[in-house]
């Protein structure tokens, strides 16, 4: 029966070292009991996407408040992954999030981080299921500052600031930034949901970046004149439906 | 003055009259009712102007005289008993009032009232003014204040609290020398947190309670938080309220920080010049992550407490630059031995 349990492989998530290492301790206590093993450590939300893709880990320990990236955002582009690990969120002090955490039934831990009671979360983390991406969705206090595609088992993220339209077509959006262009798996309405003001609806399926409006043209198409929107850093020019021509005065204002 | 605070109950007190916060109060209270008086006398409203210059040429020379009067004799009348303390100041007033009337009169074009009517005036005004100032003292003062004070103290974020745990907690396996410093400094600022601050403290001691209060957050952020303190030319021994700069500074790595990832430098400067303190905390600040309901409450709380001790004398400016967030605190510089 021994042989049979494989060891718990344990991503460790933090912004300050400190706590990273505490983190550690607590987990070298823990492992006499439970066969684990440190997968990695990772001091930002970006490093640890990085590293999820490199080597393998069933649980990443998250803390929640972190700079750039917060614990919350991190845990939604895991969910990319075709096998994403369990998570268990980590914070000192959260009223907002604790008090999310309680409703929704995610698992976390109030720092300081006692040894039995992350014996009691890893128990539960072999059955425990991924956070459903609703309760990330309500978890989430800002717009996420990333979009991001798994790419042959890594996540690449698209910080947000760089997207130039998202446009959506049957089930997927696609991404347009001036390098490249990706599809998600998300829907279009929410994305204008989560960022708001960010983006204008030029289209009933596309959304350009405010940012990224250099202007308006009149462009013919099947003896049919209509405005077309001209945006910074690519070529191609995205037609604007009759429904959304107030766009067009709103932005010569 | 700003000791008075400290007692429990209130029982009537003077205003202490070399406040200039007061001393503008008298001015704006005394004009204000010179203009009423003008306002009553007159029949037909365009000869108001010329009613409140007659009125200023009687009031404005008294209330000066009083001022001065007051100013000096401001520590005297503090050190007698409150009720004493009005009989003194009627009896002033109507001194001075009788002193201007005789030698004032000759040089009046018309005939004036007779000096009683002064008198009665001149008694009522001073009455005013001090039921005003007794109000106002009841007011701020410890009894009615003393749960709002207690709330305003204190005011750690919990999320230090626990963090800076955390952070000791992982030094005692690999430095336990550190840990037992990040311990003693700990205990040092918790025992200033739940001390009683109402009273006034050295600005020294508040500096050595913000280095303690830095090196706990250094432990956790290390290289992330730099600091830089400019206190050369700094009063030691000025008095001020505990825990006005620590709360700032809080703010400053809570805001300013602990949001970046790259290393962000927190700088504090100190000084004294012409008789005040000023203070001016920096540190970075991101337009972005828009201000957070906790940074206004601290800053109001903070304010409040200014003026609680040293009323107009003493400000609290914010400035937000491109990149960086400034608050400036200005003292009145008051020692240490004159307290």
């Amino acid at each position: 029966m021994s042989e049979a349990v494989k060891p718990l492989r344990v991503l460790i998530v933090d912004d300050e070292a400190p706590a990273r290492s505490r983190m550690r301790d607590v987990l070298a206590d823990c492992a006499q009991e439970i066969p684990l093993e440190i997968a990695g450590e990772a001091s930002s939300g970006r490093a640890a996407l990085e590293l999820v893709g490199q080597v393998h880990c069933d649980v990443v320990l998250l803390d929640v408040r972190m700079p750039e990236m917060d614990g919350i955002e991190v845990a939604q582009h895991l969910l990319k992954l075709d096998h994403p690990p369990a998570v268990i969120f980590a914070t000192a002090f959260d009223a907002y999030a604790l008090k999310a955490f309680e409703v929704h039934a995610v698992d976390y831990l109030l720092k300081p981080i006692r040894a039995s009671r992350l014996k009691e979360a890893f128990a539960r983390v072999r059955t425990a299921r991924p956070p459903r991406p609703e309760v990330l969705r309500e978890l989430q206090r800002a717009p996420r500052a990333h979009l991001s595609v798994q790419n042959r088992g890594k996540i690449e993220l698209i910080p947000i600031g760089e997207v130039v339209y998202l446009k959506a077509e049957l089930k997927y959006v696609t991404v347009r930034t001036a390098a490249a262009e990706h599809l998600i798996e998300e829907s279009l309405m929410r994305l204008e949901e989560e960022y708001g003001e960010r983006f204008v609806r030029v289209h009933r399926n596309c959304l350009v970046a405010r940012a990224a409006v250099r202007g308006f043209e009149r462009s013919t198409e099947d003896g049919e004149t209509h405005w077309v929107v001209v945006l910074n850093g690519i070529e191609e020019r995205l037609p604007v439906s009759r429904r959304q021509q107030h766009v067009v005065r709103e932005f010569s204002r | 003055m700003a000791r008075s605070i400290n007692q429990n109950a209130y029982s009537g007190a003077l205003p202490n009259f070399r406040n200039l916060g007061i001393a503008l109060r008298i001015v704006v209270i005394v004009n204000v009712m010179a203009l009423a008086a003008a306002i009553v006398q007159v029949k037909d409203m365009r000869q108001i102007m010329g009613a409140l210059v007659e009125a200023s040429a009687i009031v404005q020379p008294l209330l000066l005289l009083s001022l001065v009067v007051l100013v000096g004799l401001n520590d005297f009348l503090k050190r007698l008993p409150y009720a004493i303390g009005v009989l003194a100041i009627f009896a002033i007033e109507l001194v001075l009032t009788t002193l201007l009337y005789s030698f004032g009169e000759p040089l009046l074009e018309a005939t004036p009232a007779p000096l009683l009517r002064y008198w009665a005036l001149v008694a009522l005004g001073t009455a005013t003014l001090l039921v005003y100032f007794d109000l106002r003292g009841r007011a701020l003062s410890p009894a009615f204040t003393e749960a709002r004070l207690q709330a305003l103290q204190a005011r750690i974020r919990p999320h230090f609290l626990f963090n800076s745990i955390n952070a000791v907690l992982s030094l005692i396996r690999q430095d336990p020398k550190r840990a037992e410093t990040a311990l003693e400094d700990m205990a040092d600022l918790f025992r200033v947190l739940m001390a009683d601050n109402r009273a006034l403290s050295p600005l020294e001691r508040e500096v050595a309670l913000c280095r303690q209060y830095l090196e706990l957050e250094q432990l956790r952020l290390g290289e992330r938080l730099k600091v830089e303190w400019h206190v050369e030319k700094m009063p030691a021994d000025a008095l001020m309220p505990p825990l006005v700069l620590q709360p700032l500074l809080e703010n400053a790595v809570y805001h300013g920080i602990e949001p970046r990832v790259e290393p962000g430098v927190i700088s504090i400067n100190i000084y004294g010049a012409r008789g005040q303190v000023h203070a001016v905390l920096r540190n970075p600040y991101r337009h972005e992550g828009a201000h957070h309901a906790g940074n206004k409450m601290a800053l109001a709380n903070i304010r409040e407490r200014l003026q609680l001790h040293f009323d107009a004398e003493a400000t609290l400016d914010t400035r937000v630059g491109d990149d960086t967030y400034q608050v400036h605190i200005t003292l009145p510089y008051v020692k240490g031995a004159e307290a």
